[in-house]
């Protein structure tokens, strides 16, 4: 539809010639890398169309207040400005948009509950311009008190974040403020608790992190000749977005026409919808196409961040050092509006035991509604915060039945038949004590690396050239930690991708294209759908087209599901393109050669083969003139939802597991934390792309070094404003923070899952965190019951 | 305003632009160069570096009138940069000879591709080591580390954690990122 109206930077189809042959298995290079290293490859924030328009979104500068007035009239009067507009300027009734329930209103309405709330949005030619505009609308708020956690949010007479709540928890909570709630109940742990011989508890803290993608939110919206609107846009689900923009616009969803631009990563971010809806109510409104591009300091308003939680443990296990039980209560603090933190208590909750056998649980975890930033999905959503307690728990429980660490993890590792808390069997391989015996045998790293002939070098130091030690104070400590993620998404959800193949000849050669809508984010599943189609199909020419809303959904691009999902749509619907291939070559050659009838015939090579490696035809003389095109839909093996009240059920569609070891070397006079190497075993099934597996590990593990020692949202308990909405402000690991990551890959396949694989992307994220916690512990000795350790809980000051 | 300057060899002029303006925002939206990227446009991610003069620079942090008559290269440019440095010249002071420019108009790219892209050691590097995921904070990495092998071209691995320590990447882990480099370090010198 873009057609002579496509802006520059419109996405076009990716093809890798044939110089590539690489089917799965192979570490075959992106087909977007040459484009990515020149700087050609367009992202959302780098499209441009004549005559654009800026957009600007003018945020609450309060967490709560109602909205008293809005005075737009200034801004409207400036030169270069086209259009303002609030919630009284929406074009229909449906006015909120939600991930799971529509409770978030598009602009706010009399009312603002978190910080960074939009209240209206301008567009104008030139982007000060806009900004200028927005700055100059006029709004009074009266202040409201803030709900901050559990305590301000069940108080006798706390005032509701949401009023007349009708979505579906609104049913089974004790409160309004709470979101959801999910028990997992099952064994006796009132029993249990007294064959405990030992028995620990912890209360610990995980900080809010941010996913603090580098491609700030962006795209491009273009009105349509036909009153619809063509979107260019960064997201991980396209077709969600969809179901949520095409309402308050008053379009029905063909008009609305979505592409995936380049996407600077998302990491869970970009589940939500950001400036989808307001780019596209500003080019409806003034007939221009217009981009809204955040810079950093709006992104950290503009999207969801990882839930803080309150977690409170309590382990007993018998002298031989068996486990016995296990209670739990996990906050997780969903801020203003749901997002999808009822999916994300029901992974904290279903997880929370994490990898071991556990005969007797009681958990609860909860989500509430308070006034700081509302929070969702990241990496390892919900599983993260339950990580960093119970891997906590373990250390403190194996110190006091006084067995070593890890050899007490392994006691207790659950394995391919254990019973989840939640009844359901674990019915693939579960390589528990096996990722924790290979990375405790990984060789350690040597000590005082720093020290050389030329004295010490800083830059291997805590502080690093800050020059604050040359080795004095300095402690070294080892931690480990284990975890289990779920892959795919869960309860009952009908988590299904589309896949469109076809294939043709072209000059003579097989071609074989590919079309989906899967969001490529930078986790390289456009390389894998090539290596998929090239394996099933037997030909080195693949076409990747632009993902868009032209095919069916693909399902989000989060939960580790994409390759076991899509990839697996891919591999259907290349397995039906070969059927019609070959009922083709029956047809036209069958009566010449018997084994058209009695083999099993593959295609290799760009022919037909049999299954003995004879050539029985060229595909080019199979197809000729006739293209083969397959669209279909696919789903994994169901779910079912939670029990309410017990938390018993089959949620989970496949599990995933890695172990850490953490090597820190700690400044204890100052507080300063060097993570000298963090190791990393992870079973991922089968490594169709050995490479793309091991940058998603080592990427997720940084990821996880980041929420141990440097990043956490800071929002002011009084105020409920974010104090740190910058790069200067939030710490994200650079290259001098993260140590060498060493890997061990095992590929142990489960039979449920397309070609054995294992979603891979998120298992890292949650053991990196409590491993290097323990190490810190384990040289400073300190408790550290909250995630990140900053320097002032090291020194006491 | 109006601004005149040299982008990656080639002469550039910047009408209208507003005081206020950066050298990154000039490039990217009046100059249709958007290789340098926005992601932080307060200096601290590095994903808008490009080099003013030879000097690696966070252009966010550049104002448009303080690049007159200066020359900048930017990603776009890198791969006819380093080529131009191997050929023994510095910033096209030397031009391109016949042969060359035969060999350049016979290769031919592929736009949808790049495919037959002629590129920099380090970018290609990049491409086989695995460096790029996402890919926005290639573009100012790549600037970054092709400057510090043309300084050093045989670093050590703490040398390239402190030159590229002002970059940041929220994908690999960096651990592609030095492979990368070590990658076109070896081959620089391999070449030599």
């Amino acid at each position: 539809m873009a057609g002579t109206n496509a802006p520059l930077g419109t996405p076009t189809k990716v093809t890798q010639g044939s110089q590539t042959k690489g089917g799965i298995g192979e570490s075959t290079l992106r087909p977007d890398g040459t484009l990515k290293v020149t700087g050609e490859f367009a992202y959302s924030s780098d499209m441009w169309h004549e005559d654009m328009l800026w957009g600007q979104i003018l945020r609450a500068p309060v967490a709560h207040a109602e909205i008293v007035s809005i005075d737009t009239s200034e801004a409207l009067a400036q030169a270069g400005v086209y259009a303002v507009m609030t919630y009284d300027d929406l074009p229909t009734d449906v006015r909120h948009y939600g991930l799971e329930f529509p409770d978030t209103p598009v602009l706010a309405h009399g009312r603002v509950r978190h910080h960074g709330e939009p209240v209206a949005i301008v567009a104008a030619d030139h982007p000060e311009t806009a900004r200028r505009a927005a700055a100059k609308i006029k709004v009074e708020y009266r202040e409201l008190p803030v709900i901050t956690d559990e305590l301000t949010a069940t108080a006798p007479n706390a005032p509701l974040i949401h009023e007349d709540r009708t979505d579906h928890y609104a049913g089974h909570v004790e409160h309004p403020n709470i979101l959801h709630r999910q028990p997992i109940i099952r064994g006796d742990v009132e029993e249990a608790r007294h064959r405990a011989d030992f028995i620990v508890t912890g209360e610990y803290t995980f900080g809010m992190q941010d996913q603090a993608f580098l491609g700030p939110e962006s795209g491009l919206a273009v009105p349509a000749e036909d009153g619809g609107v063509d979107l260019y846009i960064a997201t991980q689900w396209l077709h969600a977005d969809l179901r949520q923009i095409a309402p308050v616009l008053g379009l029905p969803e063909e008009k609305v026409r979505m592409t995936l631009s380049g996407v600077g990563g998302a990491f869970g971010g970009r589940e939500d919808l950001s400036m989808q809806i307001h780019a596209c109510l500003l080019a409806l409104r003034t007939g221009k196409p217009v981009k809204i591009v955040y810079n950093r300091f709006e992104s950290f308003f503009g999207h969801v961040h990882r839930h803080p939680a309150k977690l409170f443990y309590e382990h007993g296990a018998t002298k031989d050092g068996k486990l016995t039980h296990l209670k739990a209560r996990i906050v997780l603090d969903g801020g203003a509006y749901a997002s999808t933190s009822a999916a994300v208590v029901g992974n904290a909750a279903s997880l929370g035991a994490g990898p071991y056998v556990i005969d007797n649980v009681d958990i609860e975890a909860l989500a509430l509604y308070t006034n700081n930033p509302p929070c969702g999905a990241m990496r390892g959503f919900g599983a993260v915060q339950a990580c960093f307690a119970y891997e906590a728990q373990m250390d403190k429980l194996a110190d006091k039945v006084g067995m070593d660490r890890v050899e007490f993890r392994r006691l207790n590792a659950m394995e391919q038949g254990t019973i989840m808390p939640t009844g359901q069997p674990v019915d693939s391989p579960a390589p528990v004590a096996e990722l924790l015996r290979r990375v405790k045998a990984m060789p350690l790293p040597p000590e005082r690396q720093w020290e050389s002939s030329e004295g010490a070098d800083v830059r291997q130091l805590p502080g690093g050239l800050s020059n604050t030690t040359h080795g004095e104070g300095v402690v070294r400590g080892v931690g480990y930690a284990v975890g289990i993620k779920n892959v795919g998404f869960s309860e009952g959800f009908d988590d299904y991708s589309t896949a469109r193949v076809r294939m043709e000849v072209v000059g003579g050669e097989p071609v074989v294209t590919v079309h989906t809508a899967m969001a490529e984010v930078g986790q390289g599943g456009v390389t894998v759908h090539a290596q998929i189609a090239r394996t099933e199909l037997g030909v080195t020419q693949v076409t990747i087209q632009p993902a868009d809303t032209q095919v069916g959904s693909a399902g989000s691009t989060s939960a580790s599901r994409q390759t076991y999902v899509t990839g697996g749509a891919v591999k259907n619907a290349c397995e039906l393109v070969r059927e019609r291939v070959l009922e083709i070559g029956r047809r036209k050659f069958g009566t010449y050669h018997p084994a058209w009838a009695t083999a099993e015939l593959l295609l290799e090579g760009g022919k037909v083969v049999t299954d003995a490696g004879e050539v029985l035809a060229d595909l080019a003389d199979v197809l000729e003139d006739e293209a083969v095109e397959v669209e279909e839909e696919w789903r994994h093996r169901p779910t079912e939802p939670f029990d309410r009240h017990t938390g018993q059920g089959f949620g989970h569609v496949q599990y995933s597991f890695a172990a850490h070891r953490a090597v820190v070397e700690v400044d204890t006079e100052l507080g300063l934390v060097k993570v000298i190497e963090l190791a990393c075993a992870q079973d991922v099934g089968k490594a169709l792309n050995p490479l793309s597996v091991v940058g998603q590990i080592q990427g997720g593990t940084t990821q996880g070094l980041g929420m141990a020692v440097m990043e956490e949202i800071l929002v002011d308990p009084k105020t409920a404003k974010v104090r740190n909405p910058s790069f200067t402000d939030y710490l994200i690991p650079t290259i001098l923070d993260t140590p060498t990551m060493p890997v061990d890959v095992l590929e142990l396949a489960d039979a449920h899952a397309p070609y054995g694989l294992r979603g891979a992307g998120e298992a890292p994220t949650l053991s990196s965190t409590p491993a290097v916690l323990a190490a810190i512990r384990k040289a400073t000795g300190l408790e550290l019951n909250r995630t990140p350790v900053r320097p002032e809980h090291l020194t006491g000051t | 305003m109006r601004v005149n300057f040299t982008v990656n060899g080639r002469p550039q002029e910047a009408d209208d632009v507003w005081e206020g303006e950066s050298l990154l925002y000039v490039l990217r939206e009046r100059l249709g160069l958007p290789g340098a990227k926005n992601a932080c446009e307060q200096g601290e991610c590095g994903s808008c570096t490009v080099r003013l003069d030879g000097v690696p620079v966070c252009s966010c942090l550049v104002a448009a009138g303080q690049v007159e008559g200066r020359e900048v290269v930017t990603v776009e440019g890198l791969a006819e940069y380093a080529r131009q440095r191997d050929a023994g010249c510095r910033s096209g002071s030397c031009g391109t000879s016949l042969d060359e420019a035969q060999r350049w108009a016979a290769h031919g790219t592929d736009s949808q591709t790049g495919e037959g892209t002629q590129l920099s050691p380090v970018q290609q590097a990049f491409i086989d080591a695995g460096a790029v995921q996402c890919g926005f904070c290639t573009p100012g990495l790549l600037v970054a580390a092709d400057e510090m092998l043309e300084r050093n071209p045989t670093p050590t691995d703490e040398d390239i954690r402190e030159a590229l320590s002002g970059n940041l990447c929220r994908c690999t882990g960096y651990e592609t990122i030095m492979n990368a480099v070590r990658l076109a370090a070896a081959r620089q010198s391999e070449a030599v």
